[in-house]
């Protein structure tokens, strides 16, 4: 191992002093910045009295206990902050990287094998199955996003305006003109895709922060369309009754027409579950697909490049509209498809279900998974659904843990759970790039 | 100049706001030579690239790029991907420009994503691989990789642009323009940053452009070394205006452009308004 900022010696009595002096300093700011914090939050209370006025009670005990744990809390860090200068790699030990490093490809096809025989694993469990459909549901909108957000490099906030319009064209379509999911599952997609046009043309000049303003905009934009839009969408009240998906014209119930009836089976409610299951891992499979297939496509490479360098693109005859249109359009297209799921699974559906947190959700499973990987994707969402489930027990203590852990995923694995790259094409032999590996100081605007 | 040029430039003006930044320029740029541009700092050398290649559309002027088959276009009303797509003009940054994040090949492989994208049948064919997708592809890989061989970057085809030195880099975007088909390249400032002995190996590969490839060269310099060494025809500008036209010897004797260059008394600028053709 080698570190290059050696740790200052214990027999360095003036560098330790030094030290001592930076670090009460640090404790110190640390306190005041607490202090400022918490004078209001903990300090300052206010109770209805008897009379119904407020009373106001100081609490000085808690907040003093507050300030302090933050100036020892620093200054403990302070002092012992070489020994966390560590790169988190030296962290691990060898042995469990390199049994890692051995595993990881297989990671991938040892995922996919564990999603084929969920429901036979947890079939007594519907609880699990509804989970494990919940999460698959998220890696299709995650691959979605993907295409937009860490291939085109198009910042969206307004994801899930995508998924409700792909439910809402679900919902209407199988509800108004009685057609079946497989027949209303293309047309919410190409509504949704529509949808990503609609979004795509005003957004074609904006880059970065202005073009997260403008889809965080637009999102909202759809959700108070549904909202408000009584005779259409039934407005809060939503859409209930949403014909189920049938197994080939079989309905999952326990009549004599039923899906056990007819192969014999006792009804068993879970039939259901499992069958929905494999629609949406189909789904997502086939999302995946075809975003790997593209990615090795010239227009997969020229969204990359898009991402990397607009204006270089455009010096090389691309076009950059239809590019950027076709990301939002696809991207669009299979949240559609995983709204539409929605709709059937759930039988239900409201403006509720496709506020702002949904989007941020889905943004965070692509941007913790590392921007443009599906692995990262699948990881990102079976960790965060899985840890949400698990503190689910510990429920008022489950946002701090989900703060403590985006912290650490920031501090040590800044570009998410997979940040490599994998080269869509190689003259000698393809590899895994890290995308930190490489100089981004490029200045705006030609010259 | 018998030849006809590859790109004539009539009266052009650029204004943004009050700043004129380029002012009534007109000259030929000849096939199959290499023309340079020069003139002191904010001469307007990059603003008339940026007319060129349609990253700003001109306030006056006509742009007229002729092909050897005869066929013209107007620069200024092409929208700026048609200009390197349909003209084939390609051009490279003052600042490089490269993907950064992708591959020494792939950048090569995006250079060619017009042929790409119609051999996919707009990724229709190529979603199912289609064999004859599969065949595009492999004449792409094998142009990129003769663009590859030709500036020494095949050892490293599969690492990431970015973390190329910048002498290398500056050779992987030439290499990229090239992978377009240029008819005209535009060059702004290849020369910027390299040492004396990567300067000499771009003379010798500008050269060879012109002479093997039959490429016409439009050049931003400040390295007089290579511009006076290599260049066929030399256009000086200063302020925006065109203060001297003509092979290198005439202008390195050209009054006004030493002026414009070196400064000069009161009396020798009253003299020095006589520019050669």
């Amino acid at each position: 191992m080698s570190d290059p900022s050696p740790a200052p010696r214990e027999d360095e009595p003036a560098g330790a002093r030094v030290d001592l002096l930076a670090a009460l300093k640090e404790a110190v700011i640390t306190a005041a910045v607490a202090f400022g914090l918490f004078a209001l939050l903990i300090g300052v209370r206010t109770e209805q009295g008897p009379t119904g006025a407020l009373i106001i009670t100081t609490r000085f005990g808690p907040l003093a206990a507050f300030v302090a744990t933050a100036f020892v809390g620093r200054f403990i860090f302070a002092m012992t902050r070489h020994r966390f200068t560590v790169p988190a790699k030296f962290l691990v030990p060898q042995a469990i990287r390199q049994a890692a490093a051995a595993f990881s490809p297989y990671l991938a096809g040892a995922l996919l094998v564990f999603a084929l025989v969920v429901p036979v694993v947890f079939y007594g469990n519907s609880y699990l199955l509804d989970l494990a459909i919940q999460i698959v549901t998220y890696i299709m909108l995650g691959f979605g996003l993907n295409i937009v957000v860490g291939l085109a490099g198009l910042l969206d906030l307004g994801y899930v305006a995508f998924y409700a319009v792909g439910a809402y064209s679900y919902a209407l379509i199988a509800q108004d003109f009685g057609l079946s999911f497989w027949v209303c599952l293309p047309l919410a997609g190409i509504l949704a895709a529509f949808a990503g046009l609609l979004l795509g043309f005003p957004v074609l000049r904006l880059r970065g922060d202005y073009l997260a303003i403008v889809t965080l905009g637009f999102g909202e934009i759809i959700r108070l369309v549904l909202l408000n839009w009584q005779n259409l969408t039934g407005g809060p009240n939503g859409i209930s009754g949403i014909p189920r998906p049938s197994f080939f014209g079989l309905p999952f119930t326990a009549s004599e027409n039923g899906f056990a009836a007819t192969f014999g089976l006792n009804y068993s409610p879970t039939h259901r579950f499992v069958f929905l299951y494999y629609i949406i891992l189909a789904l997502a499979l086939l999302t995946n697909w075809v975003t790997l297939r593209l990615r090795r496509l010239p227009i997969g490479r020229a969204w990359e490049a898009l991402r990397e360098d607009e204006i270089a693109c455009r010096a090389l005859g691309i076009n950059t509209t239809t590019t950027k249109l076709t990301a939002f359009a696809l991207g669009a297209m299979f949240g559609g498809f995983a709204g539409a799921f929605f709709a059937t699974r759930l039988s239900f559906i409201s403006p509720e279900s496709f506020s702002f947190t949904e989007s941020a959700l889905v943004l965070a499973i692509v941007v913790l998974g590392g921007m443009g990987s599906q692995l990262g994707v699948v990881l990102a969402a079976t960790v965060m659904f899985s840890g949400f489930e698990f503190f689910r027990q510990f429920d008022q203590y489950r946002m701090l843990v989900f703060g403590a852990a985006m912290v650490a995923i920031i501090l040590y694995r800044p570009r998410g759970l997979v940040s490599t790259r994998k080269a869509s094409i190689s003259l000698h032999r393809r590899r895994e790039i890290p995308t930190d590996a490489v100089d981004r100081t490029q200045s705006l605007g030609p010259a | 100049m018998s030849a006809p040029p590859v790109l004539k430039v009539e009266h052009l003006t650029m204004r943004f706001g009050g700043l004129t930044a380029v002012s009534d320029l007109s000259f030929d740029a000849g096939e199959r030579k290499i023309t340079a541009l020069i003139g002191p700092n904010g001469a307007g050398k990059t603003t008339l690239f940026n007319c060129i290649t349609g990253f700003y559309k001109p306030t006056v002027g006509r742009l007229q790029l002729a092909h050897a088959g005869g066929e013209t276009f107007l620069l200024e009303r092409l929208q700026e991907f048609r200009i390197a797509k349909d003209a084939r003009v390609a051009r490279t940054f003052q600042n490089v420009r490269l993907f950064a994040g992708m591959t020494l090949l792939e950048n090569l492989i995006v250079a060619q994503h017009n042929t790409l994208m119609a051999a996919s049948g707009f990724t229709v064919f190529g979603l199912v691989g289609s064999p004859s997708y599969a065949r595009a592809e492999a004449g792409a890989i094998e142009k990129a990789r003769y663009w590859l061989d030709r500036v020494g970057l095949t050892d490293r085809a599969d690492d990431p642009a970015g973390a190329l030195p910048y002498g290398a880099q500056r050779r992987l975007e030439l290499a990229r323009a090239m992978c377009t088909d240029p008819v005209l390249l535009c060059l702004d400032e290849p020369a910027a940053g390299l040492n004396n002995r990567e300067s000499e190996e771009l003379n010798g590969f500008l050269r060879a452009l012109r002479d093997e490839h039959g490429i016409s060269i439009l050049l931003i310099e400040h390295d007089m070394g290579v511009v006076m060494e290599i260049s066929d025809h030399i256009v000086v500008l200063d302020y925006g205006i065109k203060i001297a036209d003509g092979t290198p010897a005439q202008v390195r004797n050209d009054a006004s452009v030493i002026a414009a260059y070196l400064g000069v008394t009161d009396e020798a600028a009253v003299t020095s308004d006589a520019t050669p053709m």
